[in-house]
């Protein structure tokens, strides 16, 4: 098991830094201006671009470049071109709007797949399996930016249910406040996933239900709803908590773009989408790794809590 | 993601094995396909559901049509026009810049945008570019998809380390992020390969860059089945009979993926309508003045106080045909893998 966790570690560092380098590599390479000419503006002289070009290393050889700029990244130095604000506070200026909404919503999406899940398996074929099936599988059809800006006008400017969009520290507005400003956006985010989650759980639960030891439990005498908890949605749960670590890492690492966009959360994804638009390489390269790093980061927990669970998967 | 906030799916090897002959067995004589189709048919959301996708293609190849009966063309602004409705005239954009809402009749059947053009027929032309993106991003993803994880799971070895590295680093990159950057990226400077240049406006960039984001999810389950395809008994045979590796891919290993090309096809076209919508709402998709569905709610969502409609009209045409093509996938599913071995992705 040890030796396992340590190749888990190791793979997950070499996958950083490829990811470190194709980033860097793509933003250097894709023909989308010089930075130096952006950052001189419209009138400059060719002497200003140069000495533009001098100050940053635009002219040194590209490895060199990738040196200096992860050297900047670990040490907290990485400047914007586009501002000149330092990219590694922005990023953890947003850090804690991206994890409430990222935890909030990865919570609630668990809890309703699984009810939903179950309560589709469990009355599977008839008129409300399908019912909530299409309902389900509606919530995953929307584009996310389009609910919540429907739920963001209607439900928080014209009924004034909630917050009109933003967000607020608990330390300084208090946790109803806080609370408040991420009930949309939680459920938002949250209806984009349920309808998967119910739909795995579904078919696992209705894989594991015709087992012989569900069988076995029944026989036993065990009440329905015992067999149900303790016997079937024990096992269906796995493939499911491995979805779940997954579609995790990625809303954790900025991944929610639109959602936090719309709710105008300033978190890290929203940091990402307006330095994108001009062509920011340093808060790009930035925010990339930090989405890549949280996606290995739980790929590799998940790996290993798989292999501590069966241990037929540290062989392969 | 979908793109888009969306969900990954882990790599659980899915092993289908032609459609699953165990269950139906009260069915003799009856191919899996057979039986599959016979499944299908049972299930009447999905068949409705499809059927509702037929007719949305159908309105999108009529486009030109309803663009005649409306008397306009999707680019084309009416700003300072006047039209009758109940017999009183309306501005079609007012001095303070309202458009005109629904009027239900020939022109501006379903209202006018902030620059005064028909939301119905750029309704229309958005679907034919929306699907046209989402069909093409989905054959790509199929088409690269099948051969990396083929040749992943067939040859092994080297060319197996080197395809599932790679694949390895792709999953690392957040979908999302990498889809807008790339997006804006290619939209503002054109995309040169070689002999092949493509303006930053074309829609292919937005379709090569849905296509590619896609490959990652497909390609893991394919090699899964490949590999273990591979040590079946008609593998053997053929090579036995002295097959070439290719005759082997083509003829004995693609017929037994094809169920799997089959469960997540709608489900990709889903995802990549999805993908747009999302890439465009973000300026990385659909250039304007094109007209796509995202780009329309990208427009519309900035006016929602004053033209709800903007938002509403192809919102809704949105998710009728993304839940159209994931309740008829479902329903593919079902039919082709009651045992649900295979399971469905949202890149």
């Amino acid at each position: 098991m040890g030796r396992f966790v340590v190749r888990r570690v190791v793979g997950m560092v070499v996958v950083m830094f490829a990811v470190s380098v194709l980033t860097f590599l793509i933003f250097n390479v894709i023909p989308n201006g010089d930075p130096a000419d952006r950052m001189a503006g419209k009138n400059s002289t060719p002497v200003q671009i140069a000495a533009i070009e001098k100050e940053w290393g635009f002219n040194e050889p590209l490895y060199s470049q990738y040196a200096t700029t992860m050297e900047k990244v670990f040490s907290g130095d990485l400047v914007s071109y586009a501002n000149q604000t330092n990219v590694i506070e922005e990023i953890k200026r947003g850090l804690p709007r991206t994890f409430s909404l990222a935890i909030g919503a990865a919570l609630l999406w668990f809890a309703m797949g699984t009810a939903l899940g179950l309560y589709t398996a469990i009355r599977a074929g008839r008129f409300s399996d399908t019912l909530v099936t299409v309902l389900a599988l509606a919530g995953v059809s929307m584009p996310v930016f389009w609910l919540g800006a429907l739920a963001s006008y209607y439900l928080g400017f014209k009924l004034g249910l909630f917050p009109n969009g933003g967000y607020a520290e608990v330390g300084e507005a208090g946790l109803w406040e806080w609370v408040k400003h991420m009930i949309l956006p939680w459920c938002v985010l949250a209806t984009l996933f349920i309808g998967v989650y119910s739909r795995v759980l579904r078919s696992n639960v209705l894989d594991t239900i015709n087992d012989d030891y569900v069988r076995t439990a029944r026989a036993k005498g065990l009440s329905e709803r015992r067999v149900m908890i303790h016997h079937v949605l024990r096992n269906s749960l796995i493939p499911i908590v491995t979805l779940w670590g997954l579609d995790f890492g990625m809303v954790l690492g900025g991944g929610a773009i639109l959602t936090e966009t719309v709710f105008d959360l300033q978190g890290v994804g929203q940091y990402f989408a307006e330095s994108v638009g001009q062509l920011d390489v340093p808060p790009v390269l930035a925010v990339t790794l930090f989405g890549a790093f949280f996606i290995v980061l739980l790929n590799t927990l998940v790996d290993i809590v798989y292999a501590a669970l069966d241990p037929r998967i540290r062989l392969s | 993601m979908s793109i888009a906030d969306s969900s990954v799916q882990p790599d659980l090897s899915p092993v289908l094995s032609a459609g699953g002959q165990a269950a139906d067995a009260s069915a003799p004589g009856l191919s899996p396909w057979e039986l599959a189709v016979r499944r299908l048919k049972r299930n009447k959301a999905a068949l409705i559901f499809g059927a509702l996708f037929f007719v949305l293609v159908a309105l999108a190849l009529a486009a030109p049509l309803w663009a005649q009966v409306a008397d306009t063309t999707p680019a084309r602004n009416h700003l300072s026009d006047t039209i009758v409705v109940d017999g009183k005239p309306e501005q079609v954009v007012t001095f303070d810049g309202v458009p005109i809402s629904p009027t239900w009749g020939k022109k501006f059947f379903l209202g006018a945008d902030s620059n005064g053009r028909d939301v119905a027929v750029r309704l229309l032309y958005g679907a034919r570019n929306s699907l046209f993106i989402g069909i093409t991003a989905a054959l790509i993803t199929t088409f690269i998809a099948v051969a990396l994880g083929m040749l992943a799971g067939y040859f092994r070895g080297w060319t197996d380390a080197f395809i599932s590295r790679g694949l390895d680093i792709a999953w690392a990159f957040p979908p999302t992020l990498l889809g807008v950057a790339l997006g804006v990226s290619f939209a503002l400077g054109g995309l040169k390969v070689g002999p092949l240049e493509i303006s930053g406006d074309s829609l292919w960039i937005p379709t090569l860059i849905i296509g590619a984001i896609g490959v990652v999810y497909l390609a893991r389950p394919i090699r899964g089945q490949v590999l273990s395809l591979r040590e079946k008994e008609f593998v053997e045979a053929a090579r036995a009979q002295g097959a070439s590796p290719l005759r082997i891919m083509f003829g004995e290993l693609l017929p037994n993926v094809a169920s799997t090309i089959l469960v997540f096809f709608p489900l990709l076209v889903a995802n990549a309508i999805l993908t747009e919508a999302a890439l465009s709402f973000l300026g990385a998709g659909v250039q304007p003045p094109a007209p796509s569905w995202g780009t329309m709610l990208s427009d519309g969502v900035v006016l929602l106080s004053t033209a709800p409609h903007l938002t509403i009209v192809p919102g809704l045409m949105l998710v009728l045909t993304v839940l159209s093509l994931n309740v008829f996938g479902d329903g593919v599913r079902d039919a082709l893998d009651p045992r649900a071995k295979v399971r469905l992705e949202r890149p």
